[in-house]
């Protein structure tokens, strides 16, 4: 047997490179990665960047009611004078949140549900994948409505609402990822070799689910902030006077049509953020080659 | 035969799966922390009237037998009673759900019918400018929120260029009961009045576009990917040796396999359909059911949500059913597969 190379550092890091030069080579995968490390960077910074943090609270400047967008104000202001730019930016923080805790929550229970029922078959197979076929016949939005109206309409109870029910998209796709390689040669190898349970779930298929999850969560995120903006559209979500972009489009949505930066403009914004989600994530797609996820 | 097995098997998925969404439902309803008849009756209410109202509706009583009344009412067709006004839940959404599935129905045929074409054609010219621009604009169309389109469509077309109505389902002027179907458009066909049937068109216009746009830009998409995947089978392949003219080995031998992957997102993807109809419809006026479930949901009427997302899931269970059998139609590998399986 020949020696095994020490440091094989340098082998992958020309692969990291080549990875990185396929994915510079793509000019949507690039657009949308700029979009959203921007959306990132602005929703951290918000408190510096935007040029009237105090309009993120109950500020009334009756004096600059409505006015249409100017080099003062870029996106124009609100109908009780607040800079619409400064709260589209903070709005943005609400979005990712939401998006966060959405994710952060479905991702781990989907993937851990997708891989058990994926391996181990049977019965455990029959009960997850029923429970994620009950789930899936609930709209999210519908589900979150439901609770948001029945408890209060907070933003936790929505994110809570939306997790609920996210997670079967993540397990439907570890599902099928893992009942594919589960009878590949390496897995029966780690078998014979009396690998336990675990380190095959998650030191040899896990892996192999990487990248489809990071496709799938980069698209998902883009259409969860999606569902969130449509909650607060409808007087779900954040409660004023903290900004959030569906509540912006809908109370701006009482100036139609003289007014139309006071809604267009925050829309605009939601649009790009899940834009920027969805480009990333087809250049990822494009990048890995999975082709499981849609 | 097999046809069959597979239907019947199908069937019965299907009504597991109803079974489950009952349980889910009624467990959210009971394990939401308040008391349903104190949310009705608000906070001025003395203890005895709540009391009196947690009897009526039977909440004094143990967990299980609620269960019970809940699935027998179910499967009479009866929700219970709006815990507002006293009506009956089911006459309610049946009243609104026509328009609902009007306007679904609709928003369904505008995304095949302009999704298909776009994949095909995107498909067709591969990294092309066709294929550029359909990829560009399906991935706008999929990341637009539905009420900011139906916002944008409002202002454009009821506003700016004054041509299509912005609210409603038909004007007020025009006096006519859909009482047959409760389709506007189908009603008007068959009792002879081509203008209403004119006028029910104009008004779905621009609920449904708003509506269709994100589900027709994700058709779009999968038809695009899954001719491209058949497109380098070697059947194709063998088709264009034998010299089959292009139309031919496109539109008959690609298409078809093709049609699979859209129908399955098409039901996947109906669950959040439904949810964009909520809001849609509220920015349309449109007196469906989605409009009704806002209602209640704002009034906190408990029986009334149940009814809606239960509703709402079992429009899902059944348009995937459909979906299934559509499926098997166009691929009959499926049902063998669906056989072993």
């Amino acid at each position: 047997m020949t020696e095994i190379p020490a440091d094989n550092s340098p082998r992958r890091l020309s692969n990291a490179y080549q990875n990185w030069y396929r994915f510079s080579r793509n000019p949507t995968a690039v657009i949308g990665a700029a979009i959203v490390v921007i959306v990132i960077l602005a929703a951290i910074l918000a408190p510096w960047i935007t040029p009237y943090p105090e309009h993120v609270g109950a500020v009334v400047n009756f004096r600059a009611r409505h006015l249409p967008p100017s080099a003062e104000y870029w996106f124009g202001t609100d109908n009780v004078g607040r800079d619409i730019f400064t709260r589209t930016i903070f709005g943005l923080r609400i979005s990712l949140l939401l998006a966060l805790v959405v994710l952060g929550t479905a991702v781990p229970v989907g993937t851990v549900l997708g891989l058990l029922a994926g391996y181990f078959g049977g019965w455990v197979e029959i009960v997850i994948m029923r429970i994620t076929d009950i789930a899936l016949a609930i709209p999210p939005l519908v589900m979150a409505l439901a609770v948001a109206a029945v408890l209060s309409p907070d933003l936790i109870n929505s994110m809570l609402a939306i997790a609920a029910l996210w997670w079967t998209w993540h397990t439907r796709l570890i599902y099928s990822i893992t009942r594919q390689i589960r009878t590949q040669e390496f897995i029966e190898a780690a078998e014979t070799l009396g690998a336990s349970k675990f380190h095959i779930l998650i030191r040899e298929i896990l892996p192999n689910c990487v990248s489809a999850l990071a496709v799938k969560t980069s698209l998902d995120c883009g259409f969860v902030i999606l569902v969130g903006a449509s909650l607060s559209f409808l007087g779900l979500g954040i409660q004023p006077p903290t900004p959030d972009l569906g509540t912006m489009v809908a109370s701006g949505s009482a100036f139609l049509p003289d007014s139309w930066w006071e809604s267009v403009l925050p829309g605009c914004a939601i649009l790009v953020v899940a834009l920027g989600f969805n480009l990333l994530g087809d250049g990822l797609r494009d990048l890995f080659d999975v082709q499981e996820v849609r | 035969m097999e046809f069959l097995a597979f239907l019947v098997r199908r069937v019965l998925w299907s009504l597991l799966v109803l079974v489950g969404l009952s349980i889910v439902i009624f467990a959210i309803a009971r394990i939401v922390p308040g008391d349903p008849a104190r949310m009705a009756l608000g906070p001025t209410a003395t203890a005895e009237q709540v009391a009196d109202l947690r009897a009526d509706l039977g909440l004094d009583r143990p967990i299980v037998e609620q269960y019970g009344r809940f699935i027998a009412g179910l499967a009479r067709g009866d929700l219970g009673r709006s815990l507002l006004n006293e009506r009956p839940v089911a006459s309610d959404i049946r009243d609104t759900f026509a328009a609902t599935f009007e306007l679904v129905l609709f928003t369904i045929m505008l995304a095949f019918a302009f999704g298909v074409p776009l994949g095909v054609a995107a498909a067709r010219w591969k990294d092309r400018w066709p294929d550029n621009l359909v990829r560009v604009f399906a991935i706008f169309c999929a990341v637009t929120p539905g009420f900011f389109l139906a916002l944008l469509l409002q202002i454009l077309a009821g506003y700016v260029l004054h041509i299509l109505p912005t609210t409603g389902r038909l004007p007020p002027s025009m006096d006519f009961a859909a009482d047959i179907t409760g389709l506007v458009t189908i009603d008007g066909l068959l009792r002879g009045r081509l203008d209403v049937v004119l006028e029910g068109l104009r008004y779905l216009l621009l609920p449904s576009i708003a509506l269709a746009a994100a589900t027709m830009g994700q058709i779009a998409r999968i038809t695009r990917s899954s001719m491209i995947d058949v497109a380098s089978q070697d059947y194709i392949e063998a088709s264009r040796a034998f010299g089959v003219p292009e139309r031919v080995r496109v539109f008959k031998y690609m298409l078809r396999p093709s049609f699979v992957p859209p129908l399955t997102i098409m039901g996947l993807e109906f669950a959040s359909l439904i949810g964009n109809a909520f809001v849609v419809e509220l920015v349309f006026a449109w007196p469906g059911m989605a409009a009704y479930g806002i209602r209640t949901i704002l009034q906190k009427d408990l029986n009334a949500i149940m009814g809606v997302v239960m509703v709402s899931g079992v429009f899902f269970v059944l348009v995937n059913l459909l979906i299934d059998v559509l499926v098997g139609f166009v691929d009959p590998r499926v049902r063998i597969r669906g056989r072993r399986a």
